[in-house]
Parts: C-alpha cells; sequence; structure tokens
C-alpha cells in the first residue's frame, strides 16, 4: 500500500469555471422582475437549454424529480449536456438513455440504489464514452453552496487522501489561522438547473414539502432555473407560509405545471414512486434492442409528459400511488 | 444457524450485532437496507434516543416501513426535521454525528473501500455508483462501520480505488492526509465474524467468530493477512426479544432479513 501517492491537486477536470465574478457578471443581468414565467415544458426546455449547457437536477434521483423537464431534453434531441451527479438515479437513466450528456461529475450515477443498477448507464463509462470526474455528495453540495455565497471554493475535509480526490479536480489548501489542511471545492455555477416542486406561484416564488435535499442551493448557484410544479398558487397562497418557501423568483425563468411531475418517482406527501415502471426501465434499458423501442413508446413518440403518464395508467395508477405514500 | 433452539439467518444476526454497537443518545447515519434495520432494531432494544440520519435530509424519522430510497418520503415520516443534504454533512463535518454504517464492492486490511471502479478507472471493467456520501461519512463520523457478505473477492489485499478512507496506508495516514483526527474505521461485521482494527498496525483484526465458524474459515474468505486475537470470543447470538422485534416491527415485510425467515 505504501506505493499509493496522494498528491494535492486532482487529476479530473474541471468542467465548470468557479470565477465568482463572471457569475456575478451574469447575475447582473439577470432579471429580477416579476412577471409572468408560465409557460409550457416544451417552450421552456427550448428557450433555456442550449446544446452543450451544463445540468442540475433537483430532487434526490426517484424522489421530487423533474422528469417531465428530462424527457423533453430527450424529445428535442439536445446534445453534449454535462451534468452534475448529485444523487442522480433516475435522472442521469433517463439522461444515459437519451444519449445527451458526454460529462459528468460523479457523486452518485447509474445507481438506482436498493433497486440495482442501470446496464445503459453503465456502458456509457464502460465504453469510455463519457467524462468523469469524481466528487462525493457532500462536495457537490458545498460546491453549489460555494456558489451560492458568491465566491470561487469552499474548504472541507472530506475526499482528503483518497482516489476520489485523485479522480477529482479539487486542491487542497492550507488554512491561513490553523494550519490545517483542507480541501477546496470549486465554486459549480450550472447553466441550467431543473427543480420539481409542490407548489408555485407564476412568478416561480415556489415551496417544497419535505427535504428540500440540496434544491435550496441548486437553485441559487444555476444561471437558469426552470420549475416544474404539482400546482401553480396565487402569491397570496405563498405570503401565508412563507417559511415554506425555498426559491424565490428572481431565481427562476420558467414555470411548467405539470400534475404528477415527479412520477414514477416519489413525490413527499402527494404520490410513492412507481416500483413496477422503475424495474421496467432497468428491465429494457439492459439492451439497446430493447432500450430503442421503450424510449419510442414512452419518451420519442408521446408528444409531453401527460401522454406517458397517460401510458403508464394516468390518474388510477396516481391514485393507487398516492394511497402507498399515505399508508392508506 | 441454531443454538438454543432458537433460529435465525445470517442477515438476522448481522443486524442484531451491528444494532448492539450502537450506543444510546448517540448519532448515525444509515442509508436503507441492514443498517436502516439495526439502528431500528437498536431504538427498540437498548438506545431508545439513538438518533437517526438520513443523508438526503431526513433527521429522526419514526420510520413506518423500510424506506427504499435514502430520500424517500418514508425518511422523514413524522421525523423531528425533514432538513436538507448540506445539513446533515454539516453535522458530520462539526463532529456531531458518531456513527456511520458503509458497503462497497471491496475493502482492504485497512479498512479502506471501493464503490467506484474495478478494473482501470478510465475504461473501466465495472463502473460502480461511486462515492455517494461514502466518502465523506467515512471522512466525517467518529466511527465507520460495514455490514458486508465475506469472500476473497470483496475482502481484497488491494483495492481497485480508495472511493473511502479508511485507515488508507496506516497509522497516521488519516491525520496526514488532513482527515479530523479521531475518526476512523470501527466495526466490519461479516456472515462469518466480527473484526475490528489492531491499534498499533491499524490493520483488520478478528474480535469474535458466530458460532459454526472456523478460523480456517474466515482465513479462505478473506484475500489478505487478517490479525488474530490471543483468545477468539464466540459472537452472541440473537435473542428471542431481538428477533421478535426485528421480525415483526422493523421488517415485517422480510424485505431486508429474508423470506426465509422465520
Amino acid at each position: 500500500m505504501g506505493d499509493r501517492l496522494f498528491p494535492d491537486t486532482g487529476e479530473g477536470k474541471l468542467f465548470m469555471d468557479p470565477h465568482p465574478d463572471k457569475a456575478r457578471e451574469f447575475f447582473r443581468g439577470k432579471s429580477r422582475a416579476m412577471v409572468d414565467k408560465t409557460m409550457t415544458v416544451s417552450e421552456a426546455v427550448s428557450r433555456f437549454v442550449k446544446d452543450g449547457d451544463y445540468l442540475a437536477v433537483g430532487g434526490f434521483g426517484t424522489n421530487r424529480i423533474p422528469t417531465a423537464l428530462l424527457h423533453e431534453v430527450l424529445r428535442q434531441g439536445r446534445k453534449s449536456l454535462g451534468l452534475s451527479g448529485h444523487t442522480a438515479t433516475h435522472d442521469f437513466q433517463i439522461l444515459a438513455a437519451g444519449g445527451v450528456i458526454d460529462r459528468v461529475d460523479v457523486a452518485y450515477v447509474i445507481g438506482l440504489e436498493a433497486r440495482g443498477l442501470s446496464k445503459a448507464a453503465r456502458k456509457l463509462f464502460e465504453e469510455a464514452r463519457i467524462e468523469v470526474c469524481e466528487w462525493t455528495n457532500a462536495a457537490l453540495a458545498w460546491r453549489y453552496k460555494a456558489a451560492v455565497m458568491g465566491t470561487s471554493y469552499i474548504p472541507a475535509r472530506v475526499m482528503l487522501g483518497s482516489d476520489t480526490f485523485v479522480k477529482s479536480a479539487a486542491k487542497t489548501v492550507t488554512c491561513p489561522y490553523t494550519g490545517l489542511k483542507l480541501v477546496a471545492l470549486p465554486a459549480l455555477y450550472p447553466d441550467v438547473a431543473f427543480i420539481h416542486v409542490h407548489r408555485s406561484d407564476i412568478y416561480g416564488n415556489a415551496q417544497i414539502d419535505g427535504i428540500t435535499v440540496a434544491d435550496f442551493d441548486v437553485a441559487r448557484a444555476s444561471k437558469r432555473v426552470i420549475l416544474s410544479t404539482e400546482e401553480i398558487v396565487p402569491t397570496d397562497h405563498i405570503r401565508e407560509d412563507p417559511a415554506r418557501t425555498v426559491i424565490t423568483h428572481y431565481c427562476v425563468d420558467a414555470v411548467c405545471h405539470v400534475p404528477y411531475g415527479s412520477y414514477p418517482g416519489n413525490m413527499p406527501y402527494a404520490y410513492f414512486s412507481d416500483e413496477d415502471h422503475l424495474r421496467e426501465w432497468l428491465a429494457n434499458d439492459s439492451k439497446p434492442e430493447t432500450l430503442r423501442p421503450f424510449l419510442e413508446k414512452y419518451i420519442y413518440c408521446t408528444k409531453d409528459f401527460s401522454e406517458y403518464l397517460e401510458l403508464c395508467g394516468g390518474e388510477a395508477k396516481i391514485e393507487a400511488l398516492r394511497r402507498k405514500e399515505l399508508l392508506r | 444457524m441454531s443454538e438454543h433452539g432458537i433460529r435465525y439467518n445470517a442477515m438476522e444476526l448481522m443486524i442484531c450485532l451491528a444494532a448492539r454497537f450502537l450506543e444510546d443518545g448517540r448519532t448515525v447515519v444509515v442509508g436503507t437496507g441492514a443498517p436502516c434495520a439495526a439502528a431500528m432494531l437498536a431504538q427498540k432494544t437498548h438506545a431508545p434516543n439513538l438518533t437517526v440520519f438520513f443523508e438526503a435530509g431526513g433527521i429522526a424519522p419514526l420510520l413506518p416501513t423500510m424506506p427504499i430510497s435514502v430520500g424517500d418520503s418514508r425518511t422523514f415520516h413524522k421525523a423531528i426535521m425533514a432538513s436538507s443534504m448540506i445539513d446533515v454533512m454539516d453535522a458530520c463535518q462539526r463532529g456531531v454525528v458518531d456513527y456511520c454504517f458503509l458497503g462497497g464492492a471491496q475493502i482492504d486490511m485497512y479498512g479502506n473501500i471501493n464503490s467506484t471502479v474495478i478494473g482501470d478507472f478510465q475504461k473501466p471493467r465495472v463502473r460502480l455508483p461511486g462515492s455517494g456520501g461514502a466518502n465523506d461519512l467515512a471522512s466525517l463520523t467518529w466511527r465507520t462501520m460495514v455490514i458486508t457478505p465475506h469472500d476473497a473477492r470483496r475482502f481484497v489485499p488491494r483495492v481497485d480505488f480508495i472511493t473511502s478512507p479508511g485507515y488508507l496506508t496506516g497509522k497516521g495516514a488519516r491525520e496526514a492526509a488532513g482527515l479530523p483526527p479521531g475518526t476512523r474505521p470501527y466495526k466490519i461485521i461479516t456472515n462469518l465474524c466480527v473484526m475490528g482494527f489492531d491499534d498499533d498496525t491499524c490493520r483488520m483484526k478478528v474480535e469474535s467468530l458466530h458460532m459454526g465458524v472456523s478460523k480456517e474459515d474466515v482465513i479462505a474468505a478473506t484475500g489478505f493477512e487478517l490479525l488474530w486475537p490471543e483468545r477468539i470470543l464466540t459472537s452472541g447470538e440473537p435473542t428471542a426479544e431481538e428477533l421478535d422485534l426485528l421480525r415483526n416491527e422493523v421488517d415485517p415485510m422480510k424485505y431486508i432479513i429474508g423470506r426465509e425467515a422465520v
């Protein structure tokens, strides 16, 4: 084991510029106006997602995920996207299946936790068809936080001594106060974020019920933010309970009304994950000859998310998942 | 396995042994599966005041069923707080979290864990999910535990990739790398034995063999040389009370302990 070397700089590629002045310049020009930002998923993706963009996805893999927005990226044939793989499970599976990503900051990808591993996603790595930089869940969460703070890095005590560090784009620094060796995590300012929420007004003032995962920070760190929401509510409704507000209008570019938009993922207090459909995904993405017709059926040949939902069982299915969520 | 007329399987034994290492009044970050079951069992036995965290933000839930994801709604069912990943990871980095449980495809004699790649990093033979929160928890919580099947493909002389740090290259290596002093790999609980780490060499050391398991069985299932104590203990068996709670309250659907469990 003595031949292991632990360098002060990771070998990985830093995909996004952490310079805070460039971010400030961008945010300086971003509209803060409370204007109606409601639009269709198709319009939001076509206006705010460009080929080559670096994407951050809210929620937690199969929980409160923006499925409709992810599907639309495939439908519109975006390519060469980068991704922050911050516990990216079904979200990663969709993007990998569509072949739309070519680089990823990995904390957790490929797996669907206890459900198994996506073979299509795995092949991207095993055939070296994707640029990879390793991080950890906390590292990516703190990289967003550094961006939220408007700085260029944040010090932390993870990754040190590991190969996760060696294959990252992190560097170590010495603390000027204590002399401690710390990892300097570069700020991560994604080009665009997709976040699914419980309710939003037409301006993008949005509330999340339950754990927020990293979404408070994802919404603030990202240059453009597209929300999908279970419900559109009047601003007065948001004002009645402002402690629940997680995302504010001046972060948001588009608000898309997508009921059941986290399906087949779990939406806390609303519907549980559809384990049967997630199993169908895992079974079909194991081979190109089954993956292609599967994607045709559910994504490329559906007009929008509501058609997909109908194919999967529509309201009756959602009602069953609601009962499961509410333990009835 | 059976002794004193009580029948149990290897998973039930591992969960019961892991639960006993969780002291009351402490904090633990768990994932889904056996670690979650161990924490729940500890709460129902000797550690009612054990605070359970899930890394996606669930703090001290009253779990109604086994979660399927560390971020699903069960992980904050009737919780003290539905928080965020940053809050949980900050707590770990502040020194507030006592235990975590990890798993992995490979582990070496210093407790370093690989959950990233088998083979070459650039073009791996098998790509695995990566660190997730594992590196964070292994770096920051005071005591890291592992519950894992025991075989020579898993217990290897050299892991292909150190995803999460154990003792790295031996004594002092964690501190030299900059990891917080006093954090360490603590117990490895397998279907054959319980292992800890030698204070001087930081190498994995057998503490107890499960009933019916021989030293030779463990040696054959381990790809590196283990340290052995002068007197090898026998692991305690699950009690009737523990098994009853595990089967009827912790995992009544038998998701983790298996359908064959009584």
